[in-house]
């Protein structure tokens, strides 16, 4: 009850200013060590203090402001520190994680207000109001949890916690029927590679966590299509400032330009293409190569067609090359005459945009469909504070944690049996990324997989 | 009018009576025939993984199983030798006349037991509260307190190919109304099942063709309080052979005889998942060309082995193939048939922490009546049971012990807080704080707990202090003396092929390195304790990381312990916890938050909602 908690306390990524919140009696004690600037062991209660926030490497990883609030005038009567953060969210998340590393726990739904009201903070009568926001904020983030853990990631984690618990219980077996001669003894020089394999496919999962990479990154958006259909107006359109160079001789961006927006607080990181079109100039075929690369790496594919031009054999390809990535059709130049026939292409109406750019008519029309396709309302709206993924991110990096305490054991001849219980862990750790660990799981799968008893 | 009423003789029986009457109080042991006091119906074993530890928390709070099993058994061992202290535990091989007469003679020697031969069919009751229990021929017997230690003998069948038999183990008498009476004051009944194999005649069994398990070498006990009572070169050994290809053919081709696999179609009772019969085996590794079998005597006096991994319920003819089949036993005689039993327990989790049943106040269950499995489980039940009657007696608190206590207390807090699916064994794994609760220092954990009951006296009490104090002082010893690295000493390094260190260093220090031990350190210097203070002093340097994580989770469990939910509320009242959450809530009835946090299905938000609900309700929460 008594660990130190921590969460963004603002709507992320929104306001300039990100607001990360933490209480407990090491508070101040873990946001110094991250600290760099007055010794905050040593400050008055209720001041605040200029720094930078650093990592274990001392990368600058932002600009802050630093409140101390020591016990008990605070909001939970809990040592309490919050810090200001500047850089958007990107740096938020990332001094979160730190904090994470650290020695903070990431705050339950409500938790905050639940330690004020349980330390005598809040008034009685208000018990009713914690307990319903408790279970609305609980609510939101099952919900946001089932929405945001992309297939791919939970199968991975499933995955890897079914190879986990044969490991565990093949040395469950070896401990409680050591007399088992066809049972597999797990040894050190067994568990070795195991242990390796694990450490691989957690780093792995961490990697691709794909909502992770959308909080951290942004969505990585590709404009595609051919020359002079409007790419570079859109890009600018969204930009509201010209950064990309707007011509109308066809071929003119060879070069791959980026920009970036906050729709509903996530980026989106765009990237306007050359026009892909069989072509003999020397450095806008380099121009074309990479955009064919840029679309194998983005998030989110717009494909954009002029409503003045009749459908060629490229966009056919290209469509095969999006079918199976996010993508949006949008139909640019619809003011002028209608040459374009796609009925043919069986594409699903809803990915369809007809705009004008020229008009300025259809952005707003494009950015709620992002918004619809990646669910970032749900971020938005329902309290990004418990974004589940920081959730898992942070118990990846525990668990890589343990793997390391792992490796050290199993160098010092430490008996199997304990390790054993940091597996066991880290088994359950991963069970609450996405669902719930029961110790039933275990005993079935001993008894399943090896043939015991009188 | 007596004080306490113990209905059953068996493990959990003899430990119930044990405590309560050696606390002083008036105490009624009855069984349904003295014959069976103790008796061992299925293996001969005392003990195993886990279990083994369980013995030793029995004698370390002042229980009998331990002793006796010290003072009758054919064969000791300890297993998991090689591997971390945490999972290394005692088994040895009881002797089935032995072991129920040293149980019956320290029983007859309480001055405030009586042990009589009768069956309860029912029980007496005023007002919720049991005050009696009423025998078959209408008799009632009046007592401040029951405990039903009943086994396996609640409506028990004996299952056989296709013939079902009312009967409890060995062809008794079972109970046939007192389950129906419990169901009448409201418990929730389950059936259960589980199986034996058959016996073999000794002098009919070819040895030769089977591999040989000799006991330990070094002597071992399970009581902290007996020097050895046996010799090593006069310990019975046990043998090893496996199935054969024949064997799985006989099985296959007369599965559908088997009572488990269509022979009898009325099978309600879960059998232990642990426990599989020899058809379950094969039929489910298929892939398996063999299975172990172990052969083990029953006894100094007779001639019965019992072959473990090998029970059936298939009729007798077939069983007379199978047995056949397997090498040395092609001339076996069968003296007992394997058979399967069908029995009714109480679903566990209609009971508290102290083993008193939440419908009926005074009456206490333990054993096999509660849903579990094995004679060590049905001893530290029965001990709980009786110290916890007693203190109900005597108007004291009860002793629940904690999850990082003991195996008892996961044993007693997985069955009221998870309830059974089958019947219940103390597997290591269900343990998370298995590192805390080990073989070697059951006597440190317990001890003390033994003495405020009342069931350790002030001698062993004082040998206790003594070796605590002891450990302290081996600790400081390690700390302050050095070994001087002589050519000497570094000579018995290299030979072992261990690093020499650079510089002096102090004991403690050179301990803590995973390859010295200390008796390779008494090479060069003596330390003046004795072995089970060095023991301890060992494990605690050598795993001290591990075994500090451990007390740190225990820790934050512990805190969790001590919040108490008041008996009166109401989970009705709490409108924001989720419905699965309050459902289980209602049922389990936590005594503390920790304990609601275990049961599956109440998650983290609820636990929330509770403790704040608690605060505005009770405000005592914190």
């Amino acid at each position: 009850m008594n660990d130190t908690i921590c969460a963004i306390a603002t709507s992320q990524g929104v306001g300039a200013i990100s607001v990360i919140r933490v209480s407990g009696n090491q508070a101040i004690k873990i946001v110094n060590k991250l600290f760099k600037g007055k010794d905050l062991n040593t400050v008055k209660t209720h001041t605040i203090h200029y720094g930078h926030i650093k990592d274990t490497n001392n990368n600058n990883i932002d600009e802050v402001l630093v409140s101390v609030m020591k016990s008990p005038k605070t909001f939970t009567t809990e040592d309490v520190v919050e810090i200001n953060t500047h850089g958007g969210i990107s740096p938020t998340n990332k001094v979160l994680e730190l904090l994470l590393e650290n020695g903070c726990r990431l705050a339950e739904p409500g938790e905050f207000t639940k330690r004020a009201f349980l330390n005598g903070r809040i008034d009685l009568l208000e018990a009713e109001a914690v307990m319903d926001m408790i279970q609305s904020k609980t609510d939101t983030q099952r919900k946001m949890a089932i929405n945001q853990i992309s297939g791919k990631t939970s199968d991975l984690i499933n995955e890897l916690r079914s190879d986990m618990i044969q490991i565990i219980s093949n040395i469950n077996v070896n401990m409680d029927y050591p007399e088992y001669d066809d049972v597999d003894i797990i040894t050190n020089e067994v568990l070795i590679p195991k242990i390796k394999k694990l450490k691989e496919k957690i780093g792995k999962i961490l990697a691709e966590s794909e909502n992770g990479k959308i909080i951290k990154e942004g969505i990585k958006t590709c404009i595609i299509g051919k020359p002079n259909v409007g790419k570079s107006s859109l890009l600018n359109a969204l930009l509201q400032e010209d950064k990309a160079i707007v011509t109308n001789i066809a071929g003119t961006t060879r070069d791959i330009v980026e920009g970036q927006i906050s729709i509903n607080g996530i980026l989106l990181n765009i990237i306007d293409t050359a026009g892909i079109r069989e072509t003999e100039d020397m450095i806008e075929a380099i121009g074309v190569e990479k955009s064919l690369k840029t679309i194998e790496e983005a998030d989110l594919i717009l494909l954009m067609l002029s409503n003045n031009e009749s459908l060629s054999k490229d966009i056919k390809e290209l469509l095969k090359k999006i079918r199976n990535k996010k993508y949006l059709i949008l139909i640019n130049k619809n003011d002028l005459e209608t040459k374009l026939d796609i009925s043919k292409l069986n594409i699903d109406k809803n990915k369809i945009i007809n705009l004008s750019i020229i008009n300025n008519q259809g952005i707003d029309e494009l950015k709620a469909k992002i918004v619809e396709l990646f669910k970032l309302n749900e971020l938005k709206t329902k309290d990004p504070t418990y974004l589940s993924n920081s959730r898992s991110i942070s118990v990846l990096k525990r668990c890589l944690k343990r793997i390391k305490d792992i490796e050290k054991s199993l160098k010092e001849n430490i008996p199997i049996d304990m390790i054993e219980l940091d597996i066991k862990n880290i088994w359950e750790e991963l069970g609450t990324i996405n669902g719930t660990t029961y110790e039933e799981e275990l005993l079935d799968e001993m008894f399943k997989r090896f043939c015991l008893g009188k | 009018m007596v004080d306490i009423i113990v209905v059953g003789g068996g493990h959990a029986g003899c430990e119930a009576a044990y405590a309560s009457a050696y606390k002083g109080h008036k105490t009624l042991l009855i069984t349904s025939n003295i014959k069976n006091i103790a008796d061992m119906p299925c293996n001969p074993h005392i003990g195993g993984s886990a279990k083994g530890i369980v013995v030793r928390e029995i004698d370390a709070l002042g229980g009998i199983m331990g002793k006796v099993a010290d003072k009758t058994h054919l064969q000791i061992k300890m297993l998991n030798k090689g591997k971390g202290p945490a999972v290394q535990s005692l088994r040895a091989q009881g002797d089935k006349i032995t072991y129920p007469k040293e149980m019956l003679k320290i029983l007859n020697q309480l001055d405030n037991l009586t042990i009589k031969e009768a069956m309860v069919e029912d029980l007496i009751i005023k007002d919720k509260e049991v005050a009696g229990v009423i025998l078959e021929n209408g008799l009632k017997i009046e007592s401040k307190i029951v405990i039903l230690t009943t086994g396996t003998y609640l409506k028990a069948d004996i299952l056989l190919g296709n013939t079902r038999t009312r009967q409890g183990p060995h062809g008794e008498r079972p109970s046939n109304h007192l389950s129906d009476k419990l169901k009448e004051y409201g418990f929730e009944i389950k059936r259960l099942k589980t199986g034996t194999p058959q016996r073999i005649d000794r002098k009919s069994i070819d040895f030769s063709r089977t591999k040989m398990e000799p006991g330990d070498d070094k002597y071992l006990t399970f009581s902290f309080d007996l020097e050895p009572q046996y010799k090593i070169e006069d310990q019975m050994p046990c043998y090893l052979t496996y199935t054969t290809e024949e064997t799985h053919k006989i099985i296959m081709d007369n599965l559908s005889k088997s009572s488990m696999y269509g022979a009898l179609d009325d099978i309600k009772g879960i059998g232990p998942r642990y426990c599989p019969s020899i058809e379950d085996k094969v039929v489910r590794f298929k892939d398996k060309e063999r299975h172990q079998l172990f052969i083990e005597p029953e006894s100094k006096y007779y001639d019965d082995m019992y072959l473990q991994g090998f029970s059936t319920s298939m009729p007798k003819d077939i069983q007379e193939k199978m047995v056949h089949s397997l090498p040395g036993f092609e001339n076996a005689k069968i003296l007992k048939y394997g058979y399967a039993i069908e029995y009714d327990a109480i679903y566990p989790t209609q009971l508290k922490a102290s083993l008193e049943t939440k419908i009926l106040k005074n009456l206490f269950t333990a054993g096999q009546i509660n849903g579990t499995s094995g004679y060590e489980e049905a001893a530290c039940q029965g001990l709980m049971a009786g110290i916890n009657a007693s203190l109900k007696l005597e108007g004291k608190k009860p002793l629940i012990l904690k999850r990082n206590e003991a195996y008892i207390g996961v044993l007693i807090d997985d069955l009221i807080t998870k309830g059974i699916r089958d019947p219940y064994r103390l597997l290591t794994s269900r343990a998370e704080f298995r590192l805390l609760l080990r073989s070697d220092n059951a006597d440190l954990r317990l001890r003390k707990h033994g003495y405020e009951v009342g069931l350790i006296d002030e001698e062993r009490i004082k040998r206790l202090n003594k070796k605590e104090k002891s450990i302290k002082e081996c600790l400081n010893w390690l700390k302050e003396n050095k070994l001087k690295m002589t050519n000497e000493v570094e000579k018995e390094f290299m030979k072992k092929n261990i690093q020499v260190p650079k510089t002096t260093m102090t004991l403690e220090n050179l301990l803590k390195r995973p390859e010295i031990t200390i008796e390779f350190l008494e090479n060069f210097i003596k330390l003046p304790y004795e072995e089970d203070v060095k023991e301890q002093v060992e494990i605690y340097l050598k795993y001290e990381g591990y075994i500090a994580k451990s007390y740190k989770e225990a820790e934050k469990m512990l805190k969790l312990e001590k919040k108490q939910i008041p008996k009166d509320i109401d989970y009705d009242k709490i409108k924001n916890i989720a419905s699965e959450a309050r459902q289980k809530l209602k049922e389990v009835e936590p005594e503390t938050i920790a304990q609601a946090i275990r049961i599956s299905g109440v998650n983290p938000s609820d636990i929330s909602i509770l403790s704040i609900y608690l605060k505005k309700e009770y405000g005592k929460n914190e």
